[in-house]
């Protein structure tokens, strides 16, 4: 049986342990405001870059342009968004498991990968996985020059014929307790989403540079935007993710505090009645 | 069909929706040169380059620096995607005398012959800085001239 003081120890041990977890708890929860803010900020702008697009797709002749091209996959670039840090539930090994089963479903080609993120980029790296691209401590302080330099390494490596697509793997925010991991095609930009157009949109327009420049400029800036979204997502969800998990910590550590309380008094009365029976067999003795 | 009487602007960043008002008037930096668009407008694509973009609403004049997007223009509407897009009032002016300066010095060095310096990021930092020190100018030198026509 454990002494009393060991057993004050360890529950003190536990409530300062809860205390760390409820701090993170509400940074996480603050950050998470931030960012789910940055992912409806953002919007607007990917919802009219990409009507823009579609629009301007069906006025000009696009087929022709090299980040439409489809080619057969041989080789794919797949970039994975994980967190930098840990301690946010299984946010990090369901995107990692989901990526390694992606890897396994296409044995027959080459899986290249662009890792983002400190927790997937040590993951993969450890177990030898060929690697295209990697980049550690962008969610910290998110720049929109950040997407950019992830978009133009997937436009070249594609429009050079490296790779004959380009994925990006990802958590996105779907609610505070829910994150789902989606496998988005970043590259070759899908032609289903840029045939349908209404009709109003097929005004004629005047063009300052003309079509085919204008479309030229377009393209990448759909794809920035894209990853830049997927960014955003993610660190809203690892936030998310984050809040949830060090949330149930502290529910973990209240109840453990319970427990071990109730344990700690039956041990002190335990000892009080040992005590008493001696007293009181030493008086009688007498 | 009635010309429509103004245009409702707007304009977005990836960070945020930053205008979205009734307005009279538009001038904004086209690659090809800048546009002064009335309600009416043929409608129009274009790219933007980095430049100075004001809005008309009455007699108030605001001022803004833009730089890379694209502009879509249709008869009662105008919209901007910008990579950047700064009112005039949040242009921080010491911010960006800095930055003009140290890409003068960068400019200046490649002229020298160094050649580790990308020398079409210093021109647009360059044009970026002289952009919003214009902007941030003229919409001091614009709330004077009002404070004094209503004194």
């Amino acid at each position: 049986m454990p002494s009393l003081i060991d057993l004050r120890r360890r529950i003190r041990a536990v409530k300062s342990t809860q205390q760390i977890t409820k701090a993170m708890k509400m940074i996480a929860a603050s950050r998470l405001r931030k960012s789910q803010e940055r992912v409806v900020n953002a919007r607007p702008f990917a919802i009219e870059a990409m009507r823009m697009l579609r629009d301007l797709a069906a006025r000009t002749d696009a087929s022709s342009h090299p980040l439409l091209a489809v080619r057969e996959e041989k080789t794919v670039l797949a970039f994975v968004l994980t967190a930098d840090k840990g301690l946010c539930g299984s946010f990090n090994t369901n995107i990692i498991k989901a990526a390694g089963q992606a890897i396994l479903a296409r044995s027959n080609q080459m899986v290249m990968l662009g890792l983002i993120g400190r927790k997937g980029r040590d993951f993969f790296r450890r177990r030898g996985y060929p690697v295209a691209y990697e980049r550690v401590n962008v969610f910290q302080h998110l720049k929109f020059e950040d997407a950019e330099d992830i978009a133009n390494v997937a436009i070249e490596e594609y429009a050079a014929a490296k790779v004959d697509a380009v994925y990006l793997i990802y958590n996105e925010f779907k609610s505070v307790i829910q994150q789902r991991i989606v496998a988005e095609k970043l590259l070759p930009i899908p032609r289903a989403d840029l045939n349908e157009v209404d009709a109003a949109a097929r005004m004629d327009y005047i063009y300052e540079p003309d079509p085919a420049t204008l479309f030229d400029r377009i393209l990448p800036g759909h794809v920035r935007v894209q990853v830049w979204h997927a960014l955003l997502e993610s660190a809203a969800a690892e936030n998310a993710a984050r809040m949830t998990a060090m949330d149930a910590a502290t529910k973990n550590a209240t109840d453990m505090i319970d427990g071990l309380t109730l344990y700690m008094n039956k041990v002190r009365q335990a000892g009080i009645t040992r005590e008493i029976i001696e007293v009181v067999s030493g008086a009688q003795a007498l | 069909m009635s010309l429509p009487t103004h245009l409702t602007l707007e304009i977005v960043t990836p960070d945020r929706a930053l205008v979205t008002e009734d307005v009279d008037e538009v001038q904004l930096p086209g690659t090809e040169g800048y546009l002064g668009i009335l309600p009416g407008h043929t409608p129009l694509l274009t790219a933007l380059r980095v430049g100075p973009l004001w809005y008309r609403k009455g007699t108030e004049k605001f001022y803004l620096s833009v730089a890379f997007g694209f502009a879509e223009v249709l008869p009662d509407r105008v919209r901007l995607l910008a990579r950047i897009a700064e009112r005039a009032e949040e242009i921080d002016v010491d911010r960006a005398e800095e930055h003009r300066r140290k890409a003068e010095e960068m400019l200046q060095a490649a002229k020298a012959g160094n050649t580790d310096i990308d020398l079409e990021r210093a021109r647009v930092s360059l044009m970026k800085a002289l952009t919003r020190l214009q902007v941030a100018g003229r919409h001091s030198a614009h709330a004077a001239s009002q404070a004094k026509r209503r004194n």
